[in-house]
Parts: structure tokens; sequence; C-alpha cells
């Protein structure tokens, strides 16, 4: 088990023309199952012909027909992302990871609008995407510093989630699956929703949840954990440091008018019995002691 | 990015926002011949940066006569003006706006943002414009009254107007106020804003509804679809190291203390700032070189974070993932040898090749720092600024 994604995934890759969508189609397909799980490709005007064996299609519709995909990952350049979101929503995907970087807020706004009352998963956007190791990997994390276990991993952050997975295989402790869930404003599942599944999933015997000032996901989660969590979460915020009002990077991570700061955030999760560590190195010590003791 | 109120003000009168008469001035002379253009009677001399609290440092003078509009341009252009949002240096006025007179019977304010958590954006009043909203906001939460937009119904007329009401328009004046919100909701969508203002939006003496300030913020993804925002860009308001930057793909903000921190994602990069501190340290610059962190990426950054002159140690953090460690190591030392590099480097590499990466460090012959990992690389340039 696992969650959102594993071994019976099939995938579409939206965008598999372009540079992006080629080179992590390919390393996707190289990782575990991913060979048997990538089943299409869309690029509109480009159906009929296949990326190393994977058949494009022009449509996610007709791609689904064929295929019978019912996840989707998009690398689509950021003016025509949010429609690439619409269409897999509209085709009837169910779990749509949107890696794509820099799409307009408005855009979103219009695409989450859309999608309310449908039944798809929108990870992302602007996120690494999703890994069950050993089963799947969609997205662009590396897949090598993974392995199968216990811990689950939510972050809104790339490369700091690479680190907090780096730090568990040192212990050897392996992940159930990790998600990211990126770091734009409006975007799709939220720290909560993730940790949900996490809580449902029989593989998942701990979690590390990894947030970034600003918004205020982290807050909703832990006291959503307060009330309901069975299983022990180790969290860290980023951006303890960061001056106010400036943004760091992501469109995310701004604090604005004193509203989600680091300690603001770090105070709330503590007091919702989530084993908190301000040193962005100590992620994986901090929860292999919890789990020892 | 952020633009000009008188910018923000000639975008509003294109949504229909009456806005008081005015003009944007470069010069002393442009000022008066504009105050003379106003004619007599009480004028507005606004300086133009793109901080707010400008009143309360001296950036915004009511003026009754030609002379005194003169005196107040002249002492306002070119002086560094200081508010609570521009730090202790202050920021150099070179734009002026010269306005008319407003007879003001109420200050309200009105705000516009993008609410992460409705998904929504967000229309917010109070009856207490002005100069202290920020208190206000702070210390009395409920006096700021919130509006969610439906994205597909748009800003509802009827909505507006319960909000006029809660604010305390006066009641012959709601439409007007109705009015203005939606064409501020319509500005705000056309023109992909993160955040507007209109504080404070006016009652005046005459019966009107009046834009008296204006702020507006854009998201910046949406640039590829606004050529006009090129020319609005006040490049005088901005960091020339964040503008240099962003110029070679890399995201930088400066910071006050003494080690330079050059490290790939947001994420990653605020937790190393954050470990420096943790471990006594003090990060002069935010730095995220992104994704594929190439050889001339990684000699711009240095370039930028060796530009400041506060700067006593590098710290490299890069985990590469998907990018090989060897490239990324041949870039840093490619780079360092590049700017001369004086000053100490502790570089942590983790990701695929990681060992080449660390032998190519080794073997250059350069004094690089190799560290284990997060822990190791603050505590070793920390020590390397303490030494």
């Amino acid at each position: 088990m696992a969650i959102l994604i594993d071994r019976n995934t099939r995938v579409l890759t939206q965008g598999i023309t372009g540079k992006t969508g080629m080179f992590h189609t390919r390393l996707c397909r190289e990782y575990a199952f991913g060979n048997e799980c990538f089943v299409g490709g869309v690029t509109p005007g480009k159906g009929g012909q296949d990326f190393e064996g994977v058949p494009i299609f022009d449509s996610v519709a007709e791609a689904r027909r064929e295929t019978g995909a019912n996840a989707s990952v998009i690398y689509v350049p950021p003016p025509y992302a949010a429609a690439a979101i619409d269409e897999a929503v509209a085709a009837g995907i169910e779990l749509v990871i949107c890696i794509t970087e820099g799409i307009p807020v408005r855009d979103m706004i219009q695409t989450r609008y859309r999608m309310r009352g449908k039944s798809t998963l929108l990870v992302g956007p602007n996120c690494p995407g999703v890994i069950t190791p050993g089963q799947l990997k969609i997205g662009i994390m590396p897949g090598h510093i993974h392995q199968p276990g216990p811990i689950g991993v939510v972050s809104r952050s790339g490369t700091l989630t690479y680190e907090a997975v780096g730090q568990l295989r040192e212990l050897g402790l392996g992940q159930s699956s990790c998600v990211g869930i990126g770091g734009d404003p409006v975007n799709g599942m939220k720290h909560l929703e993730v940790m949900q599944r996490f809580n449902d999933d029989p593989a998942t015997e701990a979690v590390i949840m990894v947030g970034e000032i600003g918004g205020s996901d982290e807050e909703i989660c832990a006291r959503w954990i307060k009330e309901h969590m069975t299983k022990p979460v180790v969290g860290f915020i980023a951006g303890m440091t960061a001056p106010p009002g400036k943004r760091m990077g992501h469109a995310g991570a701004i604090i604005s008018g004193g509203q989600g700061t680091a300690q603001e955030k770090l105070a709330t999760m503590e007091e919702c019995g989530i084993k908190i560590t301000r040193n962005p190195a100590e992620m994986g010590r901090t929860l292999q002691a919890m789990l020892k003791g | 990015m952020k633009i000009h109120e008188y910018q923000a003000k000639m975008l509003l009168q294109r949504f229909g926002v009456a806005v008081p008469r005015g003009f944007p001035c470069f010069t002393v002379s442009e000022a008066v011949a504009a105050g003379q253009q106003l004619g007599a009677g009480v004028r507005v001399v606004k300086a133009q940066i793109h901080a707010g609290g400008r009143g309360k440092g001296g950036g915004v003078k009511v003026v009754r006569t030609d002379a005194e509009l003169e005196d107040a341009a002249r002492r306002m252009m070119g002086m560094q003006l200081v508010t609570h949002q521009t730090g202790p240096q202050g920021q150099t006025v070179r734009r002026l706006l010269v306005e008319e007179g407003v007879d003001i019977r109420q200050e309200l304010y009105i705000g516009m943002v993008v609410d992460r958590t409705t998904q929504q954006v967000a229309l917010m009043g109070s009856a207490a414009g002005g100069m202290d909203i920020e208190d206000v906001a702070a210390r009395h939460p409920e006096k700021i009254h919130t509006v969610q937009i439906d994205p597909g119904q748009g800003l509802l007329p009827l909505q507006a107007e319960v909000l006029a009401r809660q604010i305390e328009v006066p009641e012959f004046l709601v439409p007007q106020a109705r009015d203005l919100m939606l064409g501020l909701y319509r500005a705000f969508v056309e023109s992909d804003a993160s955040l507007a203002e209109i504080n404070p939006m006016a009652v005046t003496g005459e019966g009107r509804i009046l834009a008296l300030d204006a702020k507006f913020n854009f998201d910046d993804n949406a640039a590829f679809r606004h050529g006009e925002w090129q020319d609005w860009r006040d490049f005088d308001e901005e960091d020339p190291n964040e503008i240099a930057a962003s110029r070679h793909g890399l995201s930088y903000i400066s910071l006050d203390g003494n080690i330079g921190c050059l490290v790939n994602g947001a994420g990653l990069a605020m937790a190393t700032m954050d470990i420096v501190k943790l471990y006594g340290g003090n990060p002069a610059n935010f730095l995220d070189v992104g994704g594929g962190a190439t050889t001339e990426k990684v000699t711009e950054a240095f370039k930028l974070m060796l530009s400041n002159p506060e700067v006593q140690a590098i710290l490299v953090n890069i985990f590469g993932g998907i990018m090989k460690c060897d490239v990324i190591a041949e870039g840093v030392v490619a780079a360092a040898r590049q700017v001369h590099l004086t000053v100490p480097l502790v570089v942590r590499l983790e990701g695929t090749n990681v060992a080449l990466g660390k032998q190519i460090l080794a073997e250059s012959g350069l004094p690089i720092l190799s560290a284990a990992n997060m822990d190791d690389a603050a505590a070793q340039v920390v020590a390397a600024v303490r030494r």
C-alpha cells in the first residue's frame, strides 16, 4: 500500500514532446515499474507518433479512451498549463500532477473553480511530483535517493523534500510515498489532504511534514492532526530568518501582514502534538528518536 | 511587480474609477507647471516611491499657493524618504504626483487580495481608512469587513453595496462606492493583480467617492500577457542586485549578514539561511539558483554575492537530485577561479556522483572546504567567519 500512486497507476504525460516532458518521462520509465505504468503522452497535433515506444495522442480524452490511463503529469509551459489541467479534469483523469512552474494565479483561480464538484485530485502546480518508492515515480525528483519503507513525506518545496528523504536514507528509513504539493498560492492538494491519506494508509507509520512561511495550510493541517491523526508527525518550517514582505523564490513563500511566520506555524504545530525541529538537518533524526521513544 | 500611485490611478481610470485630477512630474519645473494647470486653490504634492507610509515620512504635502507648491516640490524631489516600509536608508524620490486638493469628509479603506485558503479574490473594506489601517487590522480585526468573490460570477453589485453600507458610506453615495468596487475588481482581474488597495477611498464635501491613493502589485507569472508592464517598471525602485539576478534566472534577495548563501530551490535556500542563523551566523543573502545550476549561473551567482562588501565567507548547498554532482563541482570550481575568490568557500554537495564531485573540489587547488551535510556546512562556514 501507499498513497495516491502505485504500480497499478496508469499515467499520461501531457507535454511529452517538450524537452522537460521527454527528459522526465524517460527517467520515470526507467524507475521501478515506470515502463508499465507510463502508457501514453499528449501533444496536440502530434497524435499517432510515439516517444520511445510510448504512443502520443492529440487529446487527453482520446489518450484516456485508448490507454485506460487514470493519472496524468503536466510539463506544459506556463501560459497553457492551466488549460492542460482543465483538459485532464474534463477527460475524467483521477489524479493530475502539474510540475509546471510559473502559472499565473488568475489562471489557477479559474481552474480550481472549474474543478469544484469534480472528483479529480490535483497535486501542484510548481511541485516535484509524487513517488511511491519501489513502485512508481511521477515527477522530477531523483528516484535513487528513495527506498521503500514506512515513512510518509509531504512538503511544499522541492529540494528541501529531497533533503528530508536523503536524511531518512542515511538512517535506513524508507518511505511509503513522498508528495510535493508545491509552493504556489493557489494549488491543488494541501498538507491536510495528503496527511489524511497517510493516516488511512496501513503502510505509513509516521510522517515528515515540511512547510514554508506564508499562508495557513500548515496550521490547518496541524489542527486536524491534533483531533484525528493516529501516527507520529515530525514538522519543519523553512523561512525562520526570512524578512517579511519579501518573495523568496516561491510565490508562496512570502509573509504579509505578520501572517504565516515560521514562529507562528511552529508554535501551532507544537501545540497540536507535532514534534517540531528548528534545524533542517535534524528532520530525519527527530523522526527516528520519536519512533524509538 | 509593484507600480507607482500615479500609474495605479491611470489603470483605475481605465476601469471607470474616479480619481483626483493630477499629473506625474519628473522635475520641479514640471511640478510647478502641473500646479498652475490645476488652477489656484488647494493642491497636493505626493512623492512617488513604491513603499507605503509616505505621509508620515514627509512625502505628502498639502499646499495653498504656487510658491508653497514649488517649495514642497523642491524639498521632496531627490530627498531620501524614510518610511516604515523603506528601511532606515530610505528611498530616493525621483517622481512626484501633483493633484488637486480634495475636501475630505470620510476616509475609508478598500483592498483586494488573492485569498489562498478560499482560492478566490477577496474584497476588504473598513470605515477606518487612512494612515493607520495596519494598526486597525492588527488591533481591531472586527473593523475589517471581507467579501469573498466567486470566480464564476465575479463581484456582485449587491455584495459591493452591502460592503459600502458596512463601512459607513452615506446612503446616497452607495451606488458610487459600489461602482468603484466593481471597477476595482475588473482592473484587478484583467491586469493580473496580486494585491490592490485604495486607501483612502474618500467621501468628499461635493458628494463624490474618489480613490485618493492607489496601490497595485502584479503577479510576475503573468508578465507574458502584459507588454505594458515593461513601461511601468521603475528600476530605480528595485535593488540593482535583484535586477541583475533576475536577468540570469536567479532569485536573489540582499540581507544584512556576512555569509553568502548559494542554494538550489527556494525551500532549501530558506532552510540553509535558517541553519546558518541557528549556528550563530548571519546570512548575507537569499540566493536560489533554480533547478539547472550551470557554470554560467553559478558564476553569476558568485559575482552577485561578492558584489556585497560585507560577505566574509560563502556557503554553497546543492542537493543535486537529477543534476550530477561532478557537473556542479566543475561549475563551482570554474566560477571560483573566474571571480578570483578570496573568501573561504564551504561546499555541501548531495546527489548523483557525489564522490566524484568532492574529488573535483579537492583537486582544484582552491581553498574549498567540503562539508558532509547541512550541519557540518553551517558549522564550518560560521567558524570560517569567526577566524
